[in-house]
């Protein structure tokens, strides 16, 4: 599921108080951020870039309602149908006494289900390998990166970068999304043979 | 741009020393990179050799039966639930620390909370052990899951707290493994990157599953720890309280009593922050990282200690008050003759629970003692010791004389391949924890990064003239602004 061989100038911020009105100035010039890449969640980043809020816990309540469905639906038809067993001649359908594992199923389906959905949002999974625009940008570098359509002039947008302040400025031809790899080996996907760039 | 969120300089610095993002990485990613010491060869062999005899002790007992314990006619539950009950609780610390105080916004729980997290699972996964090897036939555990069978299909009883067990055990492992996974996932991610070798590159690059830290993963990873935090925290009481009902809606004396879910989860915490002591304690002298786990966060840990502490003493009087009141002659001979009786078998056993749990965190209320190293890991040990008598006291004295008095056991003590189960689940802890010292970053890394600017020691100081200013204009200028 690659998205494709694009190019992109990449600009690293040492700080993120100059990479908050930098992610600001680029988008009032129009420049289109392609991602920024930072070693820990910087707050109010994502408002910044003018990314919406993500539904991942509407995902989670949905899946917490199906477990609760789940474990009610399955104790009662066991125990008032499928094999109702007499337990002191006490009522079939013991409601109170299921609450404890409906809860835990609740908590089971709403978090599994939850890694899950995360793991597919953000294309996560072992054996994976992306492009990788700076090797800090795990460690200490906010990277921002700056996809570059026909129109843009590359140049351009490396000299504003550095008036606003980046530490580091380089252009990438980059394969965007991912491809089934390994990090201890080079390997790109076979489409960057047959691109121009 | 200045500093958008204000922290008082009454409050002590989480992050000691003069950081940068960069240098945080190295603290805590270094060891990793290291060969491992000589101290820790040494503690892994002990631990792999404690497991061993707890295999060989395991072994013994699915060849020729439970009867290789000391169980006996009355007592049929001894070491092993209590065992099982003891490491539960201690799991409990984890999920507090990265759950209940990511809710509460404590920020001194990034020091601690991959370390007791990683405690939490290993617990959980030695308290697993007990209930599963009691079956005797092991080999038919799977009739503990819910399933259609060729048996009928006969099912299991979900009106019973055993199997509520099942479930919340299981439930709390899964949970707790995917919300320590995902929160390492950024951090392994840092590993992958400064790696030098192929292997490195390869094992943490198939670990970290390709994270890259976009703006956009940051934001639904911080959402996912958000609501699991949030799952978390009704999780982890629901799992003792589930436990405490093992007992509690029995009709044996000592057991049923409506007090247990609170009390065990109180004394689940209690013993879990004193464990998480033990380890902290010494990770930080190992791995140097005393200017991330700082005297402030032993004193925090040591305030949960006293409070948890007291409410577990509560509940000792309060039960033994309800003995005493509710006038249930059986009750109170549990209570009066069994367990306060300083001369009964066991009287010993109580008198030790008391002054582990109850007198000696007392001790805590003194600033000195809360921030005095040495101490506070003695009192950690102390503190476990006194939460496995609890149990102990619980599960025994409470069996040891029933209804008749001719079938009353004599003294129960534990054999060799009980003490050597209960031992090789220590083994099997430590060696758990050796690894993941070894090969995973002990502190959560990008977590101490999202606090160092506000609670880190050189950046503080830049706020007292932050203090100078006047508020009301900070707060229009500065805060208003930012959102």
């Amino acid at each position: 599921m690659a998205g494709g061989i694009k190019k992109f100038v990449v600009g690293c911020f040492d700080d993120e108080a100059v990479l908050f009105p930098a992610v600001k100035n680029v988008r009032r010039k129009g420049y289109k951020i392609h991602d920024v890449y930072t070693p820990f969640p910087v707050h109010g980043l994502d408002h910044a870039m003018g990314l919406r809020e993500t539904s991942l816990h509407t995902a989670g309540f949905i899946y917490g309602i199906t477990g609760t469905t789940t474990a009610l639906s399955c104790i009662s038809w066991i125990f008032t149908k499928d094999w109702p067993l007499n337990i002191g001649g006490k009522p079939h359908f013991a409601l109170p006494a299921w609450i404890p594992i409906t809860f835990e199923l609740t908590v089971l389906f709403a978090a599994v289900g939850m890694v899950l959905t995360f793991c597919y949002l953000c294309q996560l999974s072992p054996f994976i390998k992306k492009h990788h625009f700076h090797l800090r940008a795990t460690d200490d570098l906010f990277v921002m990166v700056i996809e570059c359509t026909e129109k843009t002039n590359d140049e351009e947008v490396q000299t504003f970068l550095k008036n606003a302040g980046a530490s580091e400025i380089n252009v990438q031809v980059a394969e965007t999304g991912w491809w089934l790899g390994r990090y201890d080996k080079e390997q790109k996907l076979y489409r960057a043979l047959e691109t121009g760039y | 741009m200045s500093l958008l969120k204000y922290e008082s300089q009454i409050r002590e610095p989480l992050v000691d020393g003069n950081k940068t993002y960069h240098q945080v990485t190295v603290d805590i990613i270094s060891p990793i990179e290291m060969k491992p010491t000589r101290l820790w060869y040494i503690g892994f062999y002990i631990s792999v050799a404690l497991l061993m005899f707890g295999v060989y002790s395991i072994y013994r007992e699915v060849t020729y039966g439970i009867g290789q314990w000391n169980l006996n006619k009355t007592i049929g539950w001894g070491w092993d639930i209590t065992n099982f009950v003891w490491w539960v609780g201690i799991g409990h610390a984890g999920t507090l620390i990265s759950a209940i105080l990511l809710l509460f916004r404590q920020g001194w729980r990034t020091g601690v909370n991959r370390a007791a997290e990683a405690m939490t699972i290993f617990a959980v996964m030695c308290a697993g052990q007990f209930p599963i090897w009691h079956m005797g036939r092991v080999w038919l555990a799977f009739f503990i899951m819910p399933y259609p069978n060729t048996r009928g299909p006969l099912w299991v009883n979900f009106n019973s707290p055993l199997l509520w067990d099942v479930f919340a055990i299981s439930t709390y492992f899964t949970v707790s493994l995917l919300f320590w996974y995902s929160g390492l996932l950024p951090d392994l991610a840092t590993v992958r990157d400064r790696a030098k070798t192929k292997l490195r590159k390869l094992l943490y690059g198939v670990a970290s599953f390709g994270w890259t830290g976009s703006t956009k993963h940051w934001q639904r990873h911080e959402s996912l720890s958000l609501v699991l935090a949030g799952l978390a925290t009704p999780l982890v009481l629901s799992v003792h309280t589930i436990v405490s009902f093992d007992f509690a809606t029995s009709v044996i004396p000592g057991w049923h009593t409506t007090i247990f879910p609170p009390y065990f989860v109180a004394g689940a915490i209690f013993s879990g922050f004193a464990m998480v002591q033990t380890l902290m304690i010494v990770l930080r002298k190992v791995f140097g990282l005393q200017e991330y786990i700082t005297l402030g966060h032993i004193e925090a840990m040591n305030k949960v200690i006293v409070l948890t502490g007291s409410i577990v003493g509560i509940a000792y009087i309060t039960e033994l008050f309800i003995a005493w009141y509710g006038q249930n002659p059986y009750e109170w001979y549990a209570f009066k003759e069994n367990r306060a009786n300083l001369f009964s078998p066991y009287g010993w056993s109580y008198y030790l629970m008391m002054f582990c749990n109850v007198m000696s965190p007392q001790m805590f209320w003194f600033k000195k003692l809360r921030r005095n190293i040495g101490f506070t890991f003695f009192m950690s040990i102390i503190v476990n010791i006194g939460m496995w008598y609890e149990r102990f006291v619980i599960i025994v004295t409470s069996t040891y004389r029933d209804y008749l008095p001719s079938s009353w056991s004599t003294y129960y003590s534990p054999s060799i391949y009980e003490i050597g189960f209960y031992v090789g689940t220590f083994g099997l802890f430590f060696t758990c924890f050796f690894l993941f010292a070894k090969y995973f970053p002990v502190i959560a890394v990008a977590e101490i990064k999202s606090v160092l600017k506000t609670t880190g020691e050189s950046y503080k100081v830049k706020m007292t003239d932050l203090e100078k200013e006047d508020a009301e204009k900070f707060y229009v200028e500065e805060v208003e602004h930012a959102h």
